[in-house]
């Protein structure tokens, strides 16, 4: 399998483990207390009236709607679903979300709630969670579900393989797995409360984008801690010096773990004085989320009425 | 077999999310027209009659009127503050004064919307920055030193330190609030009594702090505040009945201080200027590098002693770290102090301005190149854009004298010899900063770096705990921690 010229433009001719190790050793360092003081500062800014109408807004077309549950059930996808297309349904104006995100199972059920809508259908794969099989099967599950209508396809990276430094395997199976989804759009999931530090994050996050992702995702939402902001920040600042290394652009999705609109706001500040306005659109920034919708509904209604209302007043699906 | 093209598709829109407005209320600050001055516990009209106007330099209104001490009323001051020490304060047990200490910082918490606010309305600096930086650190500045007022005896072992008499403290104008706790907490706990004359263009905060001793109870004339321009500093610094002397300010002023005093058996301690050279090694953490480069020039905009005004970046990275450090000069938000989300507020006064448009004049016709982001400043008030300048060389005067401004100049090195011996010349020696993973590096640079501080992947941060002074020209006597009891302590050493 090649990939696209501009991305392997970064690495050695002949891809082996020693080649991506010093690939890896080129990416520049991350100091934890000063990645946290600027999440820091950046969270105190002051995020009022039409411009925080225009995040919500922005933070509902952004959201990638998740039930990833072993009791989810053909009606449940459905309901999410219809949450999904119409958020609210007393208040047209409100975007539809960018996608549901569901297991391989649910896919079809998905596909057929959603069609004719701009929502996608994204599905976890390669044995979400842990990850934990051979790489053939994890190839063969991601294109089973492209067959079966996903437009996007969330991997989870192989963390026992990265922390102890076999980086081919990493590299090549996310290589393997962007094939086999074709045009459908790849996630990498790092599983960053495995990874643990800083910098296995932004090294990660290069072996991932280089490697062929489209996206580069926080969490499954199975292990704590999922997204944090100083996590957020070292991947955006990793796809930054991707592109400025090969031109190309990659989105990111932070998952699991933010459930106000306060804390999505915060994302958002990070990733517009980060990457800028480029990034500030669905097609290249999605939170990850399953709570997270009826609290930003909620805000709305308060910018649009005055009043908080009870979460009774939002459907719950 | 090739993968799809990487061409990037944008199939809707970006958002240009620009934040709207968000201004701190003033409400919670009441400004008086006039104001006295503050001696023996009452606010009374000066004996010089002059009065001069102090204005919010973000718009150029006035804000009150301020009285202009004369030598009549340094004398006032000075023998006020000689009576309380003789008569209350120096006698009092250590323990009784740490609770005027406790009280006052307490209540320095509990009014620190209100000072943030008047902090910024006076002198120009972010919301941001006074709510979150300063007004927090005055409060632990006095409650740390109000820890140390009954332990003197503990502090330098097998000493039985005494107190000076009175203290004349001259403060600058870059951070008011903080600069009279760094000043006044030290010395008070020590026993001394104080006269104080904060910055001409920003008295505002002090006075109300006058306000606040009063409530505490602190009694009358422990903490004298006269307000004025420099004739009223040198008037206060060469009264015959001083017994200490503090100055924070600029290096020409502080000579001229050290001369007048020279013969005299008056104390001195001075923090002046500097020229902190911040030095960035290839294995740096290169992004939280630019936030402490951007945080060392532009915090403040620039008005601090300690601002990391010269960048040396190792020549393997230069380029790619100013690309990283100009793209982030673009995010910088400039404009109403007020504003909760400005970085970057007004220039302090138009003296200032005028000095760094000159400086930065200077660097344009030696040669440098000038790098400012496409911001729009305000149509009043003092205002500079935030600003770099690559290919300056060692002699150029933006390389060699304090801006005192928004402005960073950018040199390389190559080897870490090489950055030693740029970073340390220099007349001025107060801070450094250091950027590496490499901690035996840390230590070596640390070592040889001559500054009171250097500051290791990080800037600007304060402690009351420690210690912070200079070397060479930028000063003697420490501030802070236990070595800054000694600047107001007899410890009975010749």
């Amino acid at each position: 399998v090649t990939l696209a010229p501009a991305r392997t433009s970064i690495l050695p001719a002949r891809i082996t483990t020693p080649a991506l190790r010093s690939y890896l050793r080129s990416v520049p360092s991350v100091d934890e207390v000063g990645a946290q003081e600027r999440v820091a500062a950046l969270s105190t800014r002051s995020i009022k009236r039409e411009s925080k109408r225009a995040a919500l807004d922005l933070i509902v077309s952004m959201m990638d709607l998740t039930t990833l549950e072993g009791k989810d059930t053909a009606g449940k996808v459905a309901q999410l679903s219809a949450k999904a297309i119409r958020p609210d349904p007393l208040d047209p104006s409100i975007p539809s979300v960018a996608a549901v995100c569901v297991y391989p199972a649910m896919v079809k059920y998905a596909v057929q709630a959603t069609e004719g809508t701009n929502v996608k259908v994204a599905s976890v794969a390669t044995y979400f969670p842990s990850g934990l099989v051979e790489t053939d099967l994890k190839v063969e599950e991601a294109a089973r579900v492209v067959k079966q209508g996903a437009d996007e396809v969330d991997m989870v990276i192989d963390r026992g393989a990265f922390l102890s430094g076999e980086y081919f395997k990493v590299f090549d199976e996310i290589r393997r797995v962007k094939h086999a989804v074709g045009d459908a759009q790849l996630k990498v999931i790092l599983e960053t409360g495995e990874l643990l530090t800083l910098d296995n994050v932004r090294q990660a996050s290069m072996l991932a984008m280089a490697a062929g992702a489209d996206f580069i995702k926080t969490s499954t939402g199975k292990i704590q801690p999922a997204a944090t902001l100083p996590v957020t920040l070292v991947m955006l600042e990793a796809i930054r010096d991707f592109q400025d290394a090969t031109g190309v652009m990659v989105g990111m999705k932070p998952a699991g773990g933010i459930r106000t609109a306060k804390d999505a706001i915060r994302y958002l500040v990070v990733l517009n004085e980060t990457l800028g306005e480029p990034w500030m659109t669905p097609d290249w920034f999605r939170y990850g989320a399953s709570t997270l919708l009826n609290d930003v509904l909620m805000q709305i209604r308060w910018l649009e009425t005055g009043r908080y209302q009870s979460l009774d007043y939002f459907t719950k699906d | 077999l090739t993968l799809s093209s990487e061409i990037a598709t944008t199939t809707r829109a970006s958002l240009k999310w620009d934040y709207a407005q968000s201004r701190e209320s003033t409400d919670i600050v009441g400004i008086e027209d006039r104001y006295g001055l503050f001696i023996n516990g009452e606010f009374v009209k000066p004996k010089s009659r002059r009065y001069f106007p102090t204005i919010n330099p973000a718009t150029e209104e006035a804000l009150a009127e301020v009285a202009e001490a004369g030598e009549a009323d340094v004398d006032l001051a000075v023998s006020a503050a000689r009576h309380a020490y003789q008569e209350v304060w120096g006698p009092m047990p250590g323990a009784t004064r740490a609770k005027y200490l406790y009280r006052m910082a307490r209540m320095v918490q509990e009014r620190s919307r209100e000072l943030a606010v008047l902090e910024t309305l006076d002198g120009g600096k972010p919301i941001k920055e006074a709510r979150d930086v300063d007004l927090p650190l005055v409060a632990a500045h006095f409650f740390y030193y109000a820890g140390w007022a009954d332990k003197l005896e503990y502090a330098f072992p097998g000493i039985k330190p005494k107190p000076l008499g009175v203290a004349g403290q001259v403060i600058p104008w870059n951070f008011p609030m903080l600069m009279l706790s760094w000043k006044v907490a030290p010395a008070l706990a020590a026993g001394n009594t104080v006269v104080l004359k904060p910055a001409e263009t920003t008295p505002l905060t002090a006075l109300i702090f006058g306000e606040i001793a009063t409530e505490a109870g602190l009694p009358p004339g422990v903490l004298n505040i006269i307000t004025g321009a420099g004739a009223t500093g040198a008037s206060l610094v060469t009264q015959g009945d001083v017994d200490k002397v503090a100055f924070t300010g600029s290096t020409a002023v502080g000579k001229l201080i050290q001369q007048q005093l020279a013969g005299t058996s008056k104390k001195l301690t001075l923090e002046l200027g500097g020229k902190a050279a911040q030095v960035i090694f290839d294995d740096a953490p290169l992004d939280q590098a630019v936030e402490g480069v951007i945080n060392g020039i532009f915090f403040n905009q620039g008005h601090v002693c300690c601002a990391g005004s010269r960048l040396l970046v190792q020549e393997n990275i230069h380029d790619r770290f100013v690309d990283k450090l100009k793209r982030r000069l673009a995010t910088l938000r400039v404009g109403d102090p007020m504003d909760k989300n400005t970085d970057v507020g007004a220039i302090n006064s138009r003296a200032q301005l005028e000095k760094i448009n000159e400086l930065v004049d200077s660097g344009l016709s030696g040669g440098a190149e000038m790098f400012q982001p496409d911001c729009v400043l305000p149509d009043r008030g003092f205002f500079f854009k935030p600003t770099l300048f690559t290919n300056v060389a060692q002699s150029h005067r933006i390389a060699q004298e304090e801006i005192f401004g928004p402005v960073l100049s950018i040199l390389s090195f190559r080897t870490p010899e090489e950055a030693v011996e740029k970073a340390n010349n220099t007349p001025y020696g107060l801070s450094a900063g250091v950027w590496t993973s490499k901690g035996s590096r840390i230590l070596w640079m640390a070592d040889q770096l001559k500054a009171g501080v250097v500051w290791a992947n990080t800037y600007n941060k304060f402690d009351p705990s420690s210690p912070f002074g200079g070397y060479k020209e930028s000063g003697f006597g420490r501030e802070g921690g236990r070595h800054g009891l000694l600047a107001y302590l007899d410890t009975g050493e010749a």
